[in-house]
Formats: C-alpha cells, structure tokens, sequence
C-alpha cells in the first residue's frame, strides 16, 4: 500500500554528491596521538570534569558529569592517561576555546565495565537517567539531549514516531551507511525509542535517492516482525531533513508558531541517536564515537566511524586531502560551518568533514542589492519571508525583524541559495538572531541588578528602622529602671524630701549616665586579666616594672581609634 | 447644554480618579533603558533617581557611561530629542567588565561590601570576600573604599555561549 504523502513549503534542490562516498563501507579510524575531547557538547549546561590530569581512563569511563536540568554527560572514547583538563580550540567558527578532556591513548582501547539495562523492566525515569549519563545526545546535528525528548507527553502516548533518515544536506552520506550497514541494530534501538514513547506508529522517513537505505531497512522490519514500523522513501528536496519538514511530509501536520511536534502526537528523532540508543541500552556503552561522512576536495570521500576526540585532520588524512585544501567545514555546504582550524576535535555533532578549497567552493560573488524578487519566500521551507527580515536585520531594527517570526528560522540556506543578488541571507540571520539573544540576556541581568538595588536599599531602611526601635526600647527600659530605683533611694536616704513621682529632665539624663558608667564599671571589672593574678614574686615585680615604664611613657596611642 | 457639560464633566472627575496612573510611567520607561549598573557615575545615587531626574528636565540624557552611546540614542528617541555624545565629565564608555578580588591581599574589612550596590559580594568580617561575578554589575563602586586595593576589573571574554555572528561584511572586490 502507498502511503499519502504531503508537501512542504519551498526547498531547493542542490546537487547531492552523495555517490562518491558511499562507494567503500563503513572504515574505522586508527587511534590518534591524543585525544581532545570538548565537555560541552550539547545543547544545555556545561558537564563539570569528573577527572584529573594524571589519571587512567578507561574506554567508556564518564569524565564529564551532566549539570543541571538539561545537559549530557561525556565519556572517554578510549582508554589512556588524562594529560590536562584545559581549554582548547573547540570546533566552532568562533575559534573561541572550551574546557576539554586531553586524553593520551594508551593503546590498549579497553573497556571499562560496562552496565546493560533492559528498558522494559526499568521505570522510565530511571532510564532516562541512564541515557543522560550515557551521553546520548540528537546526531541529526542538533545536539539536544535525547532524554529530555524521550517523554510521551501529557497524554501518556504518542501518536506518532518519526525517525527521520532523509539525509538532505548534500555530500553527507553517514545515515545512509548506518542504514545499509545497521539496519537491524538501528531497529531494535528505534523499538526501544517506541515503548519509551508508547507510540502507535513509527514512520522511517528516507529520501528516495537512498534506494539501498530503503531496502535495507524494509527488509530489516520485515526480518525483525515488528508491526506498525514502516519504512517510507520520500521526495528527495532540500530541506526534507528538517524536522518540522519531515513530520509534515510524513503525517501532513504542519506545526505553527511557537507550538512544539510533541503538542500533536508527534516526536522526532534521527536515526543514528536511535543506533546510539540501541549500543547505551543493549551494550551498555555510552556515546563515544559516530559515523562521519569525509567528503569534498579528498581522493577518497568515505565513511568512518570516529571517536568523539579524534583530531579532524588525523580523520581527513586517510581520506587524501588533495594539496590545495584550506578550510574544513563540519557539516554539509548547506548548513555547515567552517572551522577554525585543522586539528579541532570530532565531535558529538559531526556529521560531516566537508574538506574545502578555494577551487571547490569559490567565493560568493559581492552582494548586489536586494530587487524584492520574492524568490527567498517561494524557497523557505518555514514559510517565512526572508527578504522582509533581511531588511530588519540589515539596518538593525531587530524588534521587526522578531515580528516576522526570525527565530521560526531554521538556517537551512535555501533563500541565499536561490538569491540572484548573491545576498548572504542567513548569515544576516544569525546575526540578528545572537543580537537579539544578547540583548535578552542584557536585559535579564539589569532587571536582577534592578531588584538587588532596590532590596539593598529596602533592606537598609529596615536595619536602621530596627535598631532606631530596639535602642529606644532600651532607654525605655533604662529609664524605668532608674525611675523606679531613683523613686526608692532618696526616700529611704532621706526622710524629709518628698517622694518624687517622676524625675524631672535632667535628673533622669544624669541618672542614666550614672546607670551607664555603673554598668562599664561592672563591665571592666568582669573582663580584667586573670592570668597576672597568681604569679611568681619575680614576675610580679618584673610586670611592676614594666607597668611603671608604660606610665612614665607619653600616651601615644591614646587616641588611635579602636579597629 | 449645561446638563451636557455637568455629565462629562462628572464622567471625567470619575475617569480620572478610577484610572489614575500608579507612580509616573515617563520615569519607568527611562529607567528599563538605563543599564541598572547603580555607578552613580551620572551624578545621581542610583539608575532611578537619574531616571527621575530626566523625566523631571534636571539631568541631560548623555550622563550615563555604562548606557553608552546606544542608550543616549534610546533615550533620546523616547523623549524626542537631540542626540549628545556622552558628556566627558561623567565618565567615558568601557568594556563591560567585572571585579576581581586578589584573594591574597584581601584582609577581610567589609567595606567592599557595604559599598556594593547590588550585594553581589560575600564575605564577613575578618574573612575572606569575593565577587559573584554573575551578579556584578561592573560600576567599580567598591575599587576606592578598598584600604589595600585589592580589587581589579576584568573586561568579559567572550565565551561560546555569548558569542554572537559579526555583522555580515559586504566584499566590494572579489578577493
């Protein structure tokens, strides 16, 4: 039976170059001189180390802990000593460095104990924990935590469970692989994602220039008898991959603004993190290594499987870089972003290492003014209008640009690939976007900043109030007790003079002077030294001396005040 | 015509008494552009009384250092007037920053944080103080009441998570 399929809005249709390296299998990668491997490589808090330089690490081993609400933990990708816990360049176009584990192989690849889990006697909770830890995270290139997106929702189920392995972005070939070559083990971690979820159906989506993907795929369902699995070959356009594109191709639903998959039945996942989940669930091994696709100016593009860790161009050398490479690009010439240097680490992100020159991608020719053609709007696959928020974020006018929906964005491309002015639509986006982030988190701290001043100075005027009552209530207190003391002394002293019932002004200042220094009498006579009370003649006369000296002396620090 | 005038001037008195605005929103306004960092650098104690004072008509717009020369032109697009680069006796624009107390100089006084306009210090006396530098507003307010100068600021670097897209630069010539 065919199932309906619908269309999204706009795409394009680049060229795939999809061929070239899917030739060869899947190849491992021999283990590198060092690894470095960032801690923070997914969306959310930044795990803290869990390990010293210094000390022996096992393959597997946690070495970053997650933090916080949403965050994954990290693992050692192969056994060896940790040499530093240091900032390094991390593999992102701002070069800027991040905290990262540097991890010297010691050759031997050695487990640590691994712990499996049967997801069908464990309380869901307590495997979601075990998948944070395990540091499984989006491979689609999202990074997002796959925990937090493995609830079913309020209702309890789910209607449906996308696996999306359409694969749009042209060069990057490493779903295919894992579908030709692990198909099976894909579908038992894709069951496991369904109980979580408690979905009715799960739909495979797969673009139909990956006939063997298909095929491979359909014939691991029919092999594994599960029922209400479909493996489904959909139109191959740019941006099919999307997720909000994909889930409306598949089921038709189109999610709106500010409205998430999951208020419709539906959640989506790539499916290496269902591979991922299937190696954390049945062998217990943690996220420690992905397929990478390495493609572009190289004699022999092909798909490793990579240690989190590894060094790009260790990873690129097997490949044959040709002599004119100057830039790498993680991720596809679409979407993909150049990196700051050669040796940045592979990380959970990396789908691709696109591997660049100036020959291969040239640059783009000088942006012309925009003619409003509208041809950005007829591409974007969110349903945007990109030339209207091009001229927002052009002249910095970022409240307007949000009115037309900016972060709706998905940053797929598709309106500067179709731009016959050459304008760099998306990186306008971007920026506007990191602007408009920026002032948010501006704006949060001022307004914290705002509230501190405000009950600093509150709380001031409450101390001062207070300790203005408690000494007036103390001179009451004073005055009382002079009064009553002061009523009975000269009566008794003094049998002529009248009984006073009240002392007058001054009588009742001097008293409560006289209360005062009574008191620092007593005072002064509670806190004398001790320690000259019972000594030696000797020393008696010796601190006699001294006290006589002192006298003699001029009182200089009399009137240093006190500390 | 005068039951006319007698029933919307009734409607009005009422009008103004049930809808009377709380405080002055002018002052609000000014203040939510203002960057909150409570130096004093203005001349006022605090970001408030300086919003005050401009809605007032007492203080220039172009006092505040920290808002640099984008809050002048904030302000002076909501009261409609004249742009004025930052007046120099106030103070000059500077790279946001934070202080920093030297652990080893510190010896524990607490005038820092008396001085703190925002509490963002802790510490007692006698012991050691430092900065929640998340909470530092940067206005240097503790650096002079410091007896052993033991504060510093740091300029903020930039990390992943606040570093943000340069603005597209257009190549004339192709390189």
């Amino acid at each position: 039976m065919l199932r309906k399929l619908f269309k999204f809005h706009g795409g394009v249709k680049p060229q795939t170059n999809k061929t070239q390296s899917t030739t060869e299998p899947i190849a491992s990668v021999p283990l590198p001189d060092r690894l470095v491997i960032p801690l923070h490589q997914a969306v959310g808090g930044h795990p803290r180390p869990l390990v010293q330089p210094g000390d022996h690490v096992l393959k597997g081993q946690r070495i970053g802990g997650a933090d916080g609400n949403l965050s994954s933990a990290v693992h050692a990708s192969t056994s060896g000593i940790v040499r530093d816990v240091a900032q390094a360049v991390m593999p992102h176009t701002s070069g800027l460095t991040t905290l990262s584990v540097i991890i010297e192989p010691d050759g031997e690849d050695r487990w640590c104990e691994l712990e499996k889990v049967n997801y069908r006697s464990t309380p869901p909770d307590e495997l979601r924990d075990f998948l944070r830890d395990a540091g499984v995270v989006g491979l689609g290139g999202a990074v997002f935590p796959s925990y937090a997106k493995l609830k079913p929702g309020k209702e309890g189920k789910l209607k449906t469970l996308v696996i999306n392995g359409a694969e749009c972005e042209p060069f990057i070939t490493c779903d295919d692989m894992l579908m030709r070559e692990r198909a099976s083990d894909m579908l038992k971690g894709i069951v496991a994602m369904r109980y979580m979820l408690q979905a009715e159906e799960v739909l495979i989506g797969i673009e139909d220039n990956k006939p063997e993907a298909v095929a491979s795929v359909q014939a691991a369902i029919k092999a594994s008898g599960e029922t209400g699995i479909e493996a489904v070959a959909i139109p191959t356009r740019y941006p099919a991959g999307g997720a909000k594109q994909l889930i409306r191709v598949l089921t038709g639903i189109e999610v709106p603004h500010g409205r998430r998959s999951t208020d419709f039945g539906v959640q989506c996942f790539n499916v290496g993190t269902a591979y991922s989940i299937f190696e954390a669930l049945e062998h217990g091994r943690p996220l420690i290594s992905r397929l990478v696709t390495v493609a572009g100016n190289v004699t022999a593009p092909r798909n490793y499987e990579v240690l989190i860790g590894t060094p790009m161009d260790h990873l690129v050398r097997l490949a044959g870089p040709r002599p004119d490479t100057d830039r790498y690009i993680m991720g596809g010439p679409m979407m993909g972003v150049r990196m700051p240097g050669f040796d940045v680490p592979v990380v959970k992100a990396t789908n691709c290492v696109l591997v660049g020159s100036a020959a291969m991608f040239p640059a783009p020719p000088p942006e012309m003014p925009c003619i409003r053609c509208g041809e950005c709007a007829k591409a974007c696959p969110a349903n945007l209008a990109p030339f209207e928020m091009y001229w927002f974020s052009r002249s910095k006018n970022f409240g307007k640009a949000q009115e037309y929906h900016l972060f709706d964005c998905i940053e797929c491309g598709c309106c500067s690939f179709v731009c016959p002015s050459h304008i760099p639509l998306v990186d306008y986006f971007r920026f506007s976007k990191s602007e408009i982030w920026s002032r948010e988190r501006e704006k949060e701290s001022a307004d914290g900043a705002r509230d501190r001043f405000e009950f600093k100075n509150f709380r001031q005027e409450r101390e001062k109030q207070e300790k203005a009552e408690k000494l007036a209530a103390k001179a009451a207190a004073t005055r009382e007790k002079v009064a009553t003391e002061g009523a009975g002394a000269p009566a008794a002293a003094d049998g002529e003079a009248a009984p006073k019932p009240k002392p007058s002004g001054d009588d009742a200042k001097r008293a409560l002077i006289e209360a005062a220094m009574e008191k620092a009498r007593q005072q002064k006579a509670q806190v004398a030294p001790k320690n000259t009370d019972h000594l030696a003649p000797d020393v008696a006369a010796d601190i006699a001396a001294i006290d006589a000296r002192r006298n003699a002396a001029p009182a200089k620090s009399a009137d240093t005040p006190d500390a | 015509m005068t039951g006319i005038a007698l029933v919307l001037g009734a409607v009005l008195g009422f009008a103004s008494i049930k809808f009377k605005v709380e405080g002055d929103p002018l002052v609000e306004k000014i203040d939510a552009i203002l960057p909150q960092t409570q130096c004093g650098q203005c001349g006022f104690p605090g970001c408030r009384p300086y919003a005050t004072a401009i809605a007032d008509g007492e203080a220039e717009i172009n006092q505040c250092p920290p808002g640099g020369e984008e809050g002048i032109r904030k302000l002076a697009d909501l009261l409609g007037r004249e742009f004025k680069p930052l007046s120099e006796e106030h103070g000059v624009e500077k790279p946001k920053s934070v202080a920093v107390i030297d652990e080893a100089t510190c010896i524990g006084c607490t005038l820092c944080i008396q001085a703190c306009p925002v509490d963002a210090i802790v510490g007692a006396a006698k012991q050691l103080h430092t900065i929640v530098a998340a909470e530092c507003t940067g206005c240097e307010l503790c650096l002079a009441p410091c007896p052993v100068d033991c504060i510093t600021m740091e300029a903020i670097t930039e990390t992943v998570d606040t570093w943000k897209w340069r603005y597209p630069v257009v190549e004339i010539k192709a390189a």
